[in-house]
């Protein structure tokens, strides 16, 4: 049994304009001590995804279908108070902006000892104890003396850091990490990835890690899900992903991406820009802008399926596998070429 | 051996070939922070930008690269002309452009245009798109009505919008869209040289590849000049020529772009690259990045003598912080501010923290 087990995940939100398929249909696992990528541009469902497992969104014009069975309990039919001590304690979650997780007129060691508190049946000494720990652990330099200090006393790399700590104070058995490093400079991603890395290693929680950087994935995440307007449109072991995608859709994102391994003149493009979510196209959402349109992607949402030969990964294309395979190879060789040439 | 000054280095590193379009000389911005509400005092000064010198010449791209707060955007709003130096030189065109009035100004300002990050904030929501691009050709009195429509038409075209959607407004398009509207808003004018500050940051990796793209169409076509500010070092090798690495508003490495990545002499620019993560699951996670300590520090009280040097993987102690550095020439036009360079790259750990020889100056 999986650590965490999403099914048929629907989150539906009733707007002015009408509904908002945000997610519509996700279907993934992950279990522990593993780390779960999840990529796709901007507005695809990864946030929204997450929230709707942690039980964040507003509930009034919220419609949710489906299961999200973490250590056999279905958090999405729990009572408030059940969700409420789960969160914080066995899931914890750190978002692109620490300030949506830290209070602003509160003391960085307090909201840390509180935290402890409110999950532990420990001492405030133990828990003040704890909360130094974890300061040390992600990489305060002078905890000691930073520890009363509020977090607008912070640079964003150091308030990025005591989110992190907030997170890890609990030892959760699962952390949910939208876009962490994303508002960040790349000396700093290097650092917080790193101590998340070192953290996984020491405690063995698994990760879900949301983020639209491919270099991130390919070198954090055991598994991934590309999703695509409110879909998932690929999943597989990261290996699979990068070596053997199956998805337009994830050729275009690959190709798309300058890179420091490779000289490209001129970068794939993928014409056009996401579809609403309020009317998503027919058939295959990635219809419209692909290349390889074909009349019957118009017309039926390809499932996904078992990509032949490979283990766990599925693609939802109803491109044969044949060229498929041929196109992939196709697009990286060129970029292995390159590299060479680079 | 007689050690040359800064000056005097740079001068040697960087023959002049004559068809520099922008010379930057020595410029300085310090922002100066008060205290006192009606006699106000200067307490100190935020150095922005501290003594940058580089050169673009015409048709190239000169990338520039650094992490948040280095100066970047500063110097950009400094060559345009839209904030006012500190001190130094600005030659756009052979013209000393830096003390010039507006009146001198205007008819200058057609032929440096700027694109920035946020196209959303740029573009006058109340407007619409035709009239957006229009009003550059209007205030350069270019053109009759209907040559200013055709000419707009023609623009969005170029950049690859639907010249019907001329009466839209910029609400009614993406972000990617919008960057067009930016791009066409530039172009309207001819102009030689374009500052793009960031112009892809925001986008999604798609998007973004439709721009570059774009960008580097409009340079072939038109013969255009840029200077490409972005902190993401994949961005910046692929558009341009030469890259410029900044560290609080200084100049640490300047080099051609395949010299500069492929051997970088800046222990700051190999720190860099190290950090960026590669999307190939086996290269990426043999890749050892060179992890720095702490934060970049405030550009209020910069470090003494080499910027970098808290930081500093190699930094040897009573000469990084007591002596500044120059811009030592590394031979090719490769410049980089360090006593200590980095002697072939990639480096292993251990040799990241021993240096070997010394930069000579001369
Ligand atoms: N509370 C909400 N009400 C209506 N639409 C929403 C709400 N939250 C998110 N959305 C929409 O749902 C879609 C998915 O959003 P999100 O999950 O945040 O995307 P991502 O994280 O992949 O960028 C977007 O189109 C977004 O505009
Ligand atoms: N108007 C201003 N007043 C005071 N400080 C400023 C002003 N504009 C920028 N700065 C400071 O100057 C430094 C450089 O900023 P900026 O040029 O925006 O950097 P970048 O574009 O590289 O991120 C930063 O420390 C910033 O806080
Ligand atoms: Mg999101
Ligand atoms: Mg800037």
């Amino acid at each position: 049994m999986a650590l965490l087990d999403v099914r048929d995940l629907k989150t539906y939100f009733k707007t002015d304009d009408g509904i908002v398929k945000a997610v519509d249909g996700v279907t993934f696992s992950i279990e522990k001590g593993r780390t779960l990528g999840i990529v796709g541009e901007s507005g695809s469902g990864k946030s929204v995804t997450c929230l709707t497992i942690m039980g964040l969104n507003a509930k009034r014009n919220t419609i949710t279908t489906g299961e999200a069975l973490f250590k056999e309990q279905d958090l999405l039919g729990m009572g408030m108070r059940r969700l409420r001590q789960i969160r914080g304690n066995d899931i914890a979650m750190i978002f692109q902006d620490p300030m949506t997780s830290l209070n602003p007129v509160h003391k960085i060691g307090n909201q840390l000892t509180e935290a402890v508190l409110l999950h532990q049946d420990v001492t405030k000494k133990q828990a003040r104890a704890r909360a130094l720990e974890l300061l040390k652990a992600v990489g305060i330099p002078r905890a000691e003396r930073r520890v009363d200090d509020y977090p607008h006393q912070f640079s964003g790399g150091m308030r990025q850091r005591v989110m992190i700590a907030m997170a890890l104070i609990n030892d959760p058995d699962l952390l949910i990490a939208d876009e962490p490093t994303t508002a960040l400079d790349v000396t700093t991603q290097a650092q917080i990835l790193n101590l998340m890395n070192k953290l996984q290693e020491e405690f063995g929680s698994a990760i879900i890690i949301i983020t639209h950087d491919l270099g991130v994935v390919a070198e954090t995440a055991d598994d991934v899900l590309v999703m695509y307007a409110a879909e998932v449109v690929e999943q597989g072991p990261v290996n699979q992903i990068f070596s053997r995608p199956h998805m337009p859709y994830t050729w275009g994102l690959l190709g798309s991406l300058p890179r420091l391994d490779a000289e490209t003149e001129r970068l794939v493009q993928i014409t056009g820009q996401p579809p609403s979510l309020l009317r998503p196209p027919s058939g295959c959402r990635f219809h419209p802008r692909c290349p390889y349109v074909m009349d019957v992607c118009k017309q039926t949402d390809p499932p996904l399926k078992p990509v032949t030969g490979d283990i766990d990964h599925y693609a939802a294309c109803h491109l044969d596998e044949e060229t498929k395979d041929r196109e992939a190879t196709k697009l990286l060789a060129g970029m292995v070429a390159e590299a060479r040439t680079g | 051996m007689a050690v040359s000054t800064d000056a005097q280095a740079t001068e040697q590193a960087r023959p002049r070939t004559g068809n520099e379009l922008l010379i930057v000389e020595d410029l300085k911005k310090h922002f100066p922070v008060t205290r006192g509400i009606i006699f106000q005092k200067e307490i100190a000064s935020v150095k922005a930008v501290d003594g940058v010198s580089f050169s673009v010449r015409e048709g190239e791209t000169l990338g520039v690269v650094g992490e948040s707060g280095c100066g970047k955007s500063t110097m950009a709003r400094c060559v345009m002309r839209l904030l006012e130096p500190t001190g130094g030189q600005i030659i756009f065109d052979g013209r000393d452009i830096t003390k010039l009035s507006r009146a001198a100004m205007r008819p200058i300002r057609r032929e440096m245009m700027m694109i920035f990050q946020d196209p959303y904030a740029s573009l006058n929501p109340r407007k619409r798109v035709g009239f957006i691009v229009a009003e550059a050709l209007e205030v350069h009195k270019m053109g009759t009505d209907a040559e200013t429509k055709r000419r707009v038409q023609e623009l969005l075209e170029v950049v690859g919008l639907n010249p019907e959607h001329y009466n839209r407004f910029p609400h009614e398009f993406s972000g990617g869209q919008r960057q067009r509207i930016g791009v066409a808003r530039a172009l309207a004018v001819n102009p030689k040289l374009i500052v793009c500050d960031e112009p892809v940051s925001a986008l999604d990796v798609s998007v973004q590849a439709q721009i570059l793209n774009l960008l580097k169409d409009l340079q072939r076509d038109f013969g255009l000049t840029y200077v490409f500010i972005a902190h993401d070092l994949n961005v910046v090798r692929h558009i341009s020529d030469r890259v410029m690495v900044m560290y609080l508003g200084q100049v640490s490495e300047l080099a051609d772009r395949v010299t500069l990545y492929r051997e970088p002499k800046h222990p700051y620019t190999g720190a860099l690259l190290s950090a960026v993560p590669i999307p190939d699951p086996v290269k990426g996670r043999e890749r050892k990045p060179v992890v720095l300590e702490g934060d970049v520090p405030s550009p209020l009280n910069p470090p003494s003598a080499c910027r970098f040097h808290p930081r500093c993987p190699r930094f040897r102690e009573g000469h990084c912080d007591v002596e500044e550095p120059p811009l030592y020439p590394m031979g090719d036009g490769h410049l980089a501010k360090c006593h200590y360079p980095l002697e072939h790259w990639p480096l292993t750990e251990e040799e990241f923290r021993q240096p070997g020889r010394q930069a000579v100056a001369t």
